[in-house]
């Protein structure tokens, strides 16, 4: 247990110590080797380079330097990432064997290690992270402690005014100026639909109940999203300082956080944060003397997208199928067994200290008329900078992902950018000045979703995108109702007919006719949303769609059954390795003379386009 | 854990070691069903019966909850289990044709074990490594920016492993 | 009052009232599926979506209740629209082969497709397959035909609070299972058959027996005799569209002749038997400190439940064996060699209101020196199909007599159909046992009725007993909870599966969820029981001349070693899964 003041004896002397993480000239001996202990980062080996580093230290005998394990910097593409304070020193693409440099040459020998450091997209050369293109428009919010503080100490949380916005609310505030100061300043939720956040934490506050609960949505189900991941791995003291705001708003005492299990590095940190806030006594009963209890626990998904419904979450968290409830009512009144319960998800609950601690105004002033703050995306797909980023709302879709995600590799052009996962839709080229917000996002047929951002590259068949979102939503309807259960498996199956080549132009009104159908019907979000991927690629890309059907021809290439390979008798050379490595016997032809494929024999398997080594073998 | 009905065997009494720790309260039912599916990597009949009893709960109920979410199995996965990432980050990089070549290669298709229990193939949503995508597992291992020939030289070298292991 | 309009109708109607209701005040009829009223409340099939001026998405009509000035339309275009895909899209994943299915004329959906004038599926796909269970006694699944209502699944858990089965799966391969998709018969159900009440559809129903029972009555050298429960004669006029609650009793004894059995009884005089018998055991009980309170065990489902569930306190089970394996064991011994006719030629076929009776009958214990006291049970809709079968005209049929001489019964054994009934029935003999006194007033209100739980107090003399009736297997949870835990202080109780009674057992006409909601099905039925034991000359059991002449000439006296032989039995602890 630590008094009030104790606590605040611990943010004054670590955060002096700590200065070296934040302030380049720190007057300092000491230097601290900080490396990406992200999941990203982690699945590159990061935990051995740890260990390198620490071995070498110790064998070196060096005092001054310390490693520390980090939450994700943002940019997963230069992965693992090593960065040295205080100097600033930016190191990509660590490999566990480069520990031995950065020891030998870094850290004995006060040089940087030249050929670690990263190289941006138009090749130059950068020292810092803050000098990369991609962190130039960004502005840091919810992910401001990630990759500054070691996530699993509660002390250096504390040093960078951690629990400093609950201390205000405990004793400076009453719940409703801390809702009034939520509701100012213009924060929505995060996690897709964009309810005004103060709006509901008044509602759970008003609901009548002996007993209310608090809790996160951290099932991050979007595929290619991991910003809430991020924010538990890098930074889970701000979660539970927010959850313990948001239950002393409202009148809870009860908190549950609800983590895929597929996050496990996220889930035992935020164990070890839980359990370090309680040895503090930052959580539990009478918390500083001021008779507010909170309790907080972590429930476990166990890999079901609809779980991210909010009433489908309650329904998993008190131990069933994860089936959504009919609303009303809302959580707000009727949540978990029944009692008041307010939910937000991880971003949303980040932003919370802040908010508190610099004013409504200080949070609302970023962002747009009707969208505040900032907001983070998972950046992935055929982009050159994959990772995360935090941008204020406004910022372009074009500054995304060509100023921040460095535009599109291997010289090819931007097709599309998907936002929302399997809910939200395709935007084209002529959208991509839109600024980010989630009514221009809602009008261009997508939607903010959670912060899944996907750059297509024009080898995509936008057809067969729309065929993978659907298989997703196909997997992941919990069966519940009936438009959501039968209604997408049937889209799936004139998408398959289509993208298989059987396609009738009919189809598309049939599909059309189903998909809205399908939004209206259907019981809970997943299903009222599942449509969209289809619907805004039908508008953007009516062609495409049009091309299979009509001319049986997938223009991207990608759908197996439309792809005609074809040899070109100018290129080929006869070597007979095609005819070797073909399945099926399709392709013949006399040594030394140009092959022919046999188009109904072809299984479009495209072993020999893979095996032609003069590239003579096309679709 | 099938054949014995004693209710005494080792497997069982450490299944009581896990139900132990929670109380027998209905909303403990998921987060009692991941630690046997990890413990045994798969949820027997005899477990189900079990924690059915000991929650209060139809076994009907526990058997619908278990093929609700993904995670949980109800028969046991292979040695190597290989699960492709089928994120969309990782689809539109091409894992698909890596998770083709897996099943090609082991002649089974997703959510099926070989009949030597060697391996079995899942697909996944997203296991968080974007900026390796494509992305697949061999049980814990992560295999970034994946081919189809990767997989392909991964499973011959464990299959190698295998066929020396059984010759010594 | 909340005032609000439908379809520009001003209705009015009480606040908690729901859109669905208060429309079907109006005359509108908004279509259901999954909707069953206070069971299975849930949104799921989205047939009765209607439009609410001034609100996002559609409201679910079934759930979502009335606000004051709410403008609702139930036929827009946008939700005519969406009806028809939603409805379009159960039919794409059904198996259509209606003209063999049992529900053919008395189902749901069939109705719902009649009604949207659907004639063709636009949407058509692939459909699920699903192996049928044909393993249990009682109760065939055929979920190729479930359209995922849930009905059945809240009524087995929540209702009945058993949970056999439940949803399985998500998405398109959602299902109703049970664990691991086991047949029904090694599962925990009771085979109460509450789930084919529910369902809308043919993907559950009973064992059809009739094919057995054709070819007993087309054997020459078996004498098949019939016997019909209480809860029959109240329902089966409703398969030939009688008004629900009317007393069918003399046409349904036409017809069981006229389809060729050789005599027609009553189960009525086993049911007295059974009072006589059980009146006995609980004297016995209460004078000589043996276990109380007893519970009765004329209901199978009930038996099975205890088995499974409560085996500890087997011993609270009364020992007597339900009426008609009562009446069946007198039929293939005293009336055997009263008739002189071998017992193995003799076939009884009981026409229950239950399916659990199939199971019952087929129970090892219920044999008297390895002759079945009952071969065949169906239920009141197998007798139905029987009648239609043979091509008899019911409603043209002339009334008759059950055969002599088993064939008189008391009002007491009548309202054996109805939940409290034969703890009414039991009191009205043992009160009279007990005090040596004519009991003037017979009827006792107090455990009438639909109540899940009525607890009564009767004097008799200088004891007092306190009697509980329960109906309804989640009802009958709390009593053996209480009994288990040492908290009751009663000394008799009456448990009945169903929740009703007999009279809505799992083999009686099944009506719709509309029906269900609309009109109080239990009531009527049970005033037909109690009308005809009010019609009765003889009221009470131990009055029956018919009983009392066969305990004269053969049973000596309840509870003689003979009766013990041919009219009582033993129980098993059962385990609940078999795997």
């Amino acid at each position: 247990m630590k008094s009030l003041e104790e606590i605040d004896e611990i943010r004054k002397k670590v955060r002096a110590d700590l200065d070296l993480r934040v302030n380049e000239n720190a007057n300092t001996q000491e230097k601290h080797i900080l490396v990406c202990g992200g999941t990203g980062c982690t699945s590159s080996k990061s935990p051995v380079i740890i260990e390198n580093l620490k071995r070498l230290i110790k064998e070196n005998n060096i005092t001054n330097v310390k490693v520390i394990q980090t939450g994700c910097f943002g940019l997963c593409a230069k992965g693992p990432i090593v960065i040295v304070r205080p100097e600033d020193v930016f190191y990509a693409l660590v490999k566990p064997e480069d520990a031995e440099d950065i020891i030998n040459i870094h850290i004995k020998e006060n040089k940087i290690v030249e050929r670690l450091l990263c190289k941006d997209i138009d090749e130059s050369v950068v020292k810092k992270l803050d000098e990369l293109n991609f962190y130039k428009k960004q502005e840091r919010i919810a992910l401001n402690n990630c990759g500054k503080i070691d996530p699993e100490n509660i002390d250096e949380y504390i040093a960078f005014d951690g629990y400093k916005a609950l201390e205000k609310c405990l004793f400076e505030l009453n719940p409703d100026e801390v809702i009034k100061i939520v509701s100012d300043s213009g924060l929505r939720g995060r996690g897709g639909a964009g309810f005004p956040t103060g709006k509901k934490w008044s509602f759970t506050k008003m609901a009548e109940g002996d007993q209310k609960y608090v809790v996160c949505n951290a099932d991050e189900g979007d595929p290619g999203a991991f910003m809430d991941r991020s924010i538990l791995e890098g930074t889970p003291h701000s979660v539970i300082e927010a959850m313990m705001i948001a239950g002393f708003a409202v009148g809870a005492n009860k908190g549950y956080i609800y983590v895929r299990a597929e996050y496990p590095i996220a889930v035992r940190r935020f164990q070890i944060a839980i359990d370090q806030a309680k040895e503090y006594g930052i959580l539990g009963k009478n918390i500083w003397n001021t008779g507010f209890d909170f309790d907080l626990e972590i429930r476990l998904g166990a890999g079901a997208f609809v779980c991210g419904e909010e009433t489908a979450l309650l329904e998993s968290i008190e131990g069933r199928r994860g089936q959504p409830r009919l609303k009303p009512p809302f959580p707000a009144n009727s949540g978990l067994w029944g009692k008041p319960t307010l939910i937000n998800n991880v971003e949303t609950y980040a932003n919370i200290p802040g908010i508190i601690l610099n004013g409504a105004e200080w949070y609302s002033n970023i962002g747009t008329e009707t969208s505040k703050g900032t907001k983070v995306f998972a950046l992935g797909g055929n982009v050159n900078n994959i990772g995360l980023v935090e941008v204020p709302m406004g910022t372009t879709l074009r500054e995304i992902v060509f100023d921040i995600g460095g535009g599109i590799p291997n010289g090819r052009k931007f097709k599309a950018a998907q936002t929302g996962g399997p809910s939200g839709g395709c935007i084209p080229e002529e959208h991509l000045d839109t600024p980010i917000d989630y009514e221009s996002l809602g009008a261009i047929g997508s939607m903010m979703g959670s912060g899944g951002l996907i750059v297509m590259d024009d080898s995509k068949c936008m057809v067969n995108l729309a065929k993978f979102y659907l298989e997703f939503t196909v997997d992941e309807s919990c069966g519940k109702c009936t438009p959501c259960r039968i209604g997408t498996k049937r889209m799936l199956e004139i998408l398959q007919k289509i993208c298989d080549g059987n396609g009738e132009e009919e189809d598309l009104e049939k599909l059309e006719k189903l998909a809205l159908n399908i939004k209206k019907a259907s019981l809970c979000g997943l299903g009222q949303t599942a449509p969209n991927p289809v619907l805004s690629t039908l508008k953007y890309f009516r062609e495409e769609y049009l091309a299979h059907i009509r001319n049986k021809t997938c223009p991207a290439g990608e759908c197996k059954a439309l792809a005609k390979y074809h040899i070109n008798p100018d290129l080929c050379k006869g070597c007979g390795l095609c005819k070797r490595n073909c399945p099926v016997g399709a392709i013949s032809g006399e040594v030394k003379q140009p092959h022919v494929i046999d188009e109904k024999k072809c299984i479009k398997c495209g072993a020999c386009a893979e095996k032609c080594p003069f590239k003579a073998i096309s679709k | 854990m099938n054949e014995c009905k004693c209710g005494n065997s080792k497997e069982n009494l450490e299944l009581k070691e896990i139900l132990k720790k929670y109380e027998k309260d209905k909303s403990n039912l998921i987060q009692i069903l991941n630690q046997v599916q990890e413990k045994y990597g798969y949820i027997s009949t005899e477990a189900q019966k079990e924690i059915s009893e000991y929650l209060g709960i139809s076994m009907a109920e526990v058997y619908g909850v278990i093929t609700f979410y993904s995670r949980f199995t109800l028969k046991p996965k292979g040695k190597y289990n290989i699960a492709v990432c089928l994120g969309t980050a990782c689809f539109v990089k091409g894992s698909e044709k890596v998770l083709d070549k897996v099943k090609e290669i082991l002649k089974i298709d997703v959510g099926q074990t070989t009949e030597n229990g060697l391996f079995s193939i899942e697909a996944t949503r997203c296991v968080g490594a974007c900026g390796l995508a494509p992305v697949f597992t061999v049980n814990d291992e992560v295999y970034g920016k994946a081919t189809p020939e990767m997989v392909e030289s991964i499973i011959k070298r464990i299959r190698e492993e295998e066929n020396s292991v059984a010759e010594k | 009052m909340i005032n609000l309009t439908i379809d520009g109708l001003n209705v009015s109607v009480p606040e908690g009232t729901t859109i669905l209701e208060a429309a079907r005040t109006v005359g509108i009829d908004i279509p259901t599926l999954c909707f069953l009223k206070d069971i299975n409340e849930v949104g799921d099939c989205r047939m009765c979506i209607v439009e609410v001026a001034g609100r996002k998405g559609f409201a679910t009509s079934c759930i979502q209740k009335v606000e004051e000035g709410m403008v609702v339309k139930t036929n827009s275009k946008d939700v005519t629209e969406a009806r028809e895909v939603v409805l379009d899209l159960i039919l794409s994943n059904h198996h259509k082969d209606c003209l063999t299915c049992v529900r053919n004329g008395n189902c749901e959906l069939q109705k719902l497709a009649q009604k949207y004038n659907l004639q063709d599926v636009e949407y058509s796909g692939e459909l699920c397959e699903h192996k049928k269970d044909l393993e249990s006694p009682s109760i065939v699944r055929d979920f190729n035909k479930c359209v995922l209502c849930r009905r059945c699944v809240a009524t087995c858990k929540k209702v009945q609070k058993i949970g056999a089965i439940d949803v399985a799966n998500r998405g398109f391969n959602s299902c109703v299972s049970t664990v691991e998709n086991r047949s029904l018969n090694d599962v925990n159900c009771t085979n109460c058959g509450q789930c084919i009440m529910s369902c809308p559809t043919g993907a559950l129903r009973e064992k059809d027996n009739t094919k057995d029972v054709w070819k007993q009555i087309k054997d020459d050298d078996k004498f098949v005799v019939v016997q019909t429960a209480p809860a029959v004669r109240a329902a089966l006029g409703e398969e030939f569209g009688f008004p629900i609650g009317t007393n069918v009793t003399g046409k349904m004894v036409t017809a069981l002749k006229r389809i060729g059995f050789d005599k027609v009884f009553d189960t009525n005089t086993g049911a007295d038997f059974t009072i006589v018998e059980e009146a006995n055991e609980l004297i016995d009980r209460l004078n000589n400190n043996g276990v109380l309170p007893m519970i009765t065990s004329c209901s199978p489902g009930w038996v099975k439940y205890i088995e499974m569930n409560y085996n500890e306190q087997l011993e609270h089970l009364s020992s007597c064996k339900s009426p008609h394996q009562m009446f069946g064991a007198l039929i293939k011994s005293y009336y055997s060699e009263k008739i002189n006719v071998d017992p193995e030629k003799i076939c009884v076929v009981s026409v229950m209101p239950c399916i659990a009776k199939k199971f019952e009958a087929n129970r090892e214990e219920m044999n008297v020196n390895n002759v079945k006291d009952v071969d065949y049970v169906i239920t009141t809709r197998e007798l139905a199909r029987m009648i239609k079968q043979a091509g008899i005209d019911f409603i043209k049929l002339d009334d008759s007599k059950f055969d002599d001489p088993m064939g008189e019964a008391t009002g007491a054994g009548a309202i054996f159909g109805t939940t409290g009934g034969v703890m009414e029935a039991a009191l009205r003999t043992a009160a009279e046992r007990i005090t040596g006194k004519t009991l003037r007033n017979v009827n006792f209100e107090e455990i009438r009725g639909e109540q899940g739980i009525k607890r009564a107090v009767v004097k008799m003399g200088d004891k007092e007993v306190k009697a509980v009736v329960a109906h309804g297997l989640g009802n009958a949870q709390i009593i053996m909870d209480e009994i288990k835990n040492g908290k009751a202080d009663y000394q008799f109780v009456e448990i009945m599966a169903c929740p009703g009674g007999c009279i809505m057992g799992g083999g009686q006409p099944i009506r719709s969820s509309k029906e269900r909601a609309t009109i109080d099905i239990r009531k009527l039925r049970a005033d037909c029981l109690y009308d005809i034991d009010e019609k009765s000359v003889i009221r009470k059991s131990h009055e029956n001349p018919v009983l009392k002449k066969i305990y004269e000439d053969y049973l000596e006296e309840p509870g003689s070693h003979k009766a013990h032989e041919l009219l009582h039995t033993s129980y098993v602890k059962r385990e609940k899964y078999n795997m």
